[in-house]
């Protein structure tokens, strides 16, 4: 089967929850186990709270955009904001990297030990694009499907 | 979200239920610090028996508690941890530096 979603929501942290549900309800149409969705939802989590936290600096009103792309073989994920941007990519992904004492600079780690591959595009003042894929895998192995 | 207390002997022992992440990050924080602060001299046992979900600002405040906690010897102590949630504690390094302890603490909040 393919299916298709698009959500699109202000930058409230009232929406990460939002955000979460709605993708694992999308990863559920396929054979991903109960601890892949679990998986799922920190690295979509981290995504948006990165959109909202870094992307609007905390600002209410940005529109943050998610898109699913389903089939057989597994989910891709696209993560869009219209905020500040990325200055340093490479900078950004280093694990413990973050300005905030409070918080852990784990983000884009646990993004990349959950899902099977992720991209970064930023553009500094224009915004950023974070895509990522989980692949359906058999008892932990990529079934071959989806190899 | 919703956090019951209760002090006993020489731990509080808070119990949370619900998710952890950028929505309640904020108050968790504020309420583990007023308890941190009106109870100087005791330990904290955070019980997530009935937490399905965190992640990284869940973890930072769990974290930040630990720290602020340990400039005074005071200990931080995990219990009733569900396996999706020690997936993420585990992957953060949290369960090399946290004590964690299998049974839910919340059973003597309710007892």
């Amino acid at each position: 089967m393919t299916n298709r979603m698009t959500l699109r929501f202000v930058s409230l942290a009232e929406n990460v929850g939002l955000a979460r549900v709605a993708v694992a309800a999308v990863a559920s149409q396929i054979a991903f186990s109960l601890q892949d969705i679990d998986e799922i939802k920190v690295a979509v989590s981290e995504a948006v709270s990165n959109a909202i936290i870094h992307g609007y600096q905390g600002r209410p009103d940005g529109w943050v955009e998610i898109q699913c792309d389903l089939d057989r073989t597994g989910l891709t994920i696209s993560i869009e904001d219209w905020g500040v941007g990325i200055r340093d990519i490479e900078l950004a992904r280093q694990p413990a990297y973050s300005e905030d004492p409070e918080r852990m600079g784990l983000g884009f780690v646990f993004m990349e030990s959950f899902m099977h591959g992720l991209s970064v595009e930023s553009t500094p003042g224009q915004g950023t694009r974070v895509e990522m894929r989980r692949l359906v895998t058999v008892s932990g192995e990529l079934s071959r499907d989806a190899q | 979200m919703t956090i019951l207390h209760s002090v006993q002997g020489t731990r509080i022992v808070v119990a949370i239920n619900g998710d952890l992440d950028l929505k309640t990050a904020g108050p968790l924080r504020d309420t583990l610090d007023t308890l941190i602060d009106r109870y100087p001299d005791k330990h904290l046992i955070l019980d997530l028996a009935e937490v399905g979900f965190i992640d990284s600002s869940g973890l930072g405040v769990i974290l930040g508690r630990y720290r602020r906690l340990g400039q005074n010897q005071r200990t931080l102590t995990l219990s009733g941890v569900k396996p999706s949630v020690r997936t993420v504690l585990d992957l953060a390094g949290i369960l090399s530096i946290i004590t964690v302890i299998e049974s839910p603490a919340r059973k003597e909040i309710q007892r």
